[in-house]
């Protein structure tokens, strides 16, 4: 780890005369820099859809499952029995925190997306529902579900499982397809930059014919071209990062409305993660060249 | 320093050298001549291990360059100061620069030995090219740069391929002369040459041995020369 670590200090400062050894190369430096930086740009869009995907799954886990709803179908006569006998046995459920009859204005409120406002709710044949915060740890759904069939047979819990677990599962899927874009991104950066590296070893082939001959060691020759991409990989991706968080911050915020697509962006200290892409590219940068390099010169006499 | 033991070396085919012993003693002035393709520049690729022999064993500072590390022979090279002559450069680096290049690699390159390059540059005339990038040199400084940088390690061997081909005789002999001077100073030299004026000229000045390659053997060749 020292080593690694003292290996990077010395690739970071340089060595202003080795730095000189090898020509300067316009080309491959600007597509070098300039495929960093979409890949760091395309990492943070990435970055952004996993972390988003994450909360969701996590939001609407949480949210939806320590919920439920016990809805009461009954003739207009039984309805406030019935929902008496079930509140009793919510009462006396372990495992169940609170449980509540809904108003008739909450009830009027979730139906007046549908049938608009001022409808007289108390006419029509609506169920009766009654929200179930769970307690911790949580109620037997099977078990509950038996008792309240023999006490009152018009109840139906829903527990949200039916919903929930769709939801969960393609956030979950959203999250695994995030991490394997930036997966994805980052190994096309590495073709890349062994492209890029390759062709500036072949193009430099007398100087390091020359190197060679005068004995300088493969890992001198090496470092200097690895020393180069790895500090393109990173100003590159660097720029590509902000251009990218400037992208996401001007994203629209997220709303009830817009639902789970206007929630894509980072949150909070998720702002902090696109900064690894920066060190990230370097240490691909890195990589990539040093494989090409060491191969290279193998080759050679 | 250099041996070669019953070294053969084929290329692809057909064998170019084969049977080769060979034991260079220090402070000797050698001369390795033999007609166009006749193997010449692959003996002296062998000497600084550029090339591995297909068969026999070759011993560079009592090492077998079989069991050496790209590492080692990179460190031999510091050793042993190589001219070709097609001389290469870095050419987007001035001469100095290029003359100092070896203490550059190795990480010599203080104040004190940039002093040495001074002079050296001096002594092979190339004082007032300091400056100049390689493709500006003529064939006779780019020869004179490359036997400057050959030397500033302050090796124990120079080997040179045909430093004279691409320079007039007036040039050769000012090469020559530094070569023999080099060699008053105790380094040992070997010079490819199939210039047999350049080698006539030589044995005026320093005891040389002529090594001769022919039919893929070392003769050692007379005093006919």
């Amino acid at each position: 780890m020292r080593r690694a670590l003292s290996e990077i200090s010395a690739l970071l400062v340089g060595d202003p005369q080795a730095d000189r050894l090898v020509p300067p190369t316009g080309f491959t430096a600007r597509l070098t820099l300039l495929t960093s930086a979409i890949m760091a740009f395309l990492a943070v869009f990435a970055l952004a859809l996993s972390l988003a995907a994450g909360r969701l799954a996590e939001r609407w886990g949480e949210e939806l499952s320590r919920s439920a709803t016990l809805r009461i179908s009954a003739p207009a006569e039984q309805m406030a029995e019935q929902t008496a006998a079930a509140l009793r046995v919510l009462e006396t459920t372990a495992g169940v925190a609170s449980a509540r009859a809904l108003s008739e204005d909450e009830q009027r409120a979730l139906l007046e997306p549908w049938f608009g406002p001022d409808i007289p709710v108390e006419t029509l044949p609506i169920p009766q529902l009654i929200e179930v915060i769970e307690g911790d740890p949580g109620y037997d759904a099977d078990g509950l579900r038996l008792r309240l069939q023999a006490e009152v047979p018009g109840a139906v819990l829903d527990d949200h499982t039916r919903w929930r677990r769709p939801l969960i599962e393609a956030a979950s899927r959203l999250l695994a397809l995030g991490w394997l874009s930036i997966g994805l991104i980052f190994t096309a950066m590495a073709a890349m930059i062994t492209l890029a590296a390759n062709a500036a070893l072949a193009a430099n082939a007398q100087v390091i014919a020359v190197l060679r001959l005068v004995g300088a060691r493969d890992s001198y020759i090496a470092a200097a071209f690895e020393r180069r991409f790895t500090l393109r990989a990173l100003s590159g991706a660097a720029v590509g990062m902000v251009a990218g968080l400037v992208a996401v911050w001007f994203l629209p915020e997220a709303q009830e409305a817009g639902g789970f697509l206007t929630g894509l962006g980072f949150a909070g200290a998720g702002w902090l993660w696109p900064l690894i892409i920066p060190p990230l590219a370097a240490g691909v940068g890195f990589a990539a060249t040093r494989n090409a390099a060491r191969k290279t010169l193998r080759g050679l006499s | 320093m250099i041996e070669l033991d019953n070294v053969a070396y084929s290329y692809g085919g057909g064998e170019l050298l084969s049977g080769i012993s060979f034991a260079m003693q220090p402070g000797s002035f050698h001369f390795l001549t033999g007609p166009s393709g006749s193997g010449k520049t692959t003996f002296l690729k062998l000497c600084y291990g550029a090339l591995v022999p297909t068969s026999g064993h070759v011993r560079l500072f009592d090492r077998d360059v079989r069991t050496m590390s790209r590492d080692d022979v990179a460190m031999t090279r510091r050793r042993i100061g190589v001219v070709h002559q097609d001389v290469q450069f870095l050419d987007h680096l001035p001469v100095a620069d290029n003359v100092a290049l070896p203490l550059t690699v190795s990480g010599r390159a203080h104040l004190d030995e940039l002093a040495n390059l001074r002079e050296l540059l001096g002594w092979v005339g190339l004082k007032a090219r300091a400056d100049a990038l390689p493709p500006e040199l003529s064939g006779g400084e780019r020869q004179r740069a490359a036997l400057a940088r050959a030397v500033i390690m302050s090796p124990d061997v120079i080997l040179a391929d045909e430093p004279t081909g691409n320079v007039d005789w007036e040039m050769s002999q000012r090469l020559l002369k530094l070569l023999v001077e080099l060699n008053r100073m105790g380094k040992t030299v070997m010079i490819a040459s199939h210039d047999l004026g350049l080698i006539r000229a030589a044995k005026t000045q320093v005891q040389a041995r002529v090594l001769r390659i022919a039919n893929r053997q070392l003769h050692l060749a007379g005093a006919d020369l």
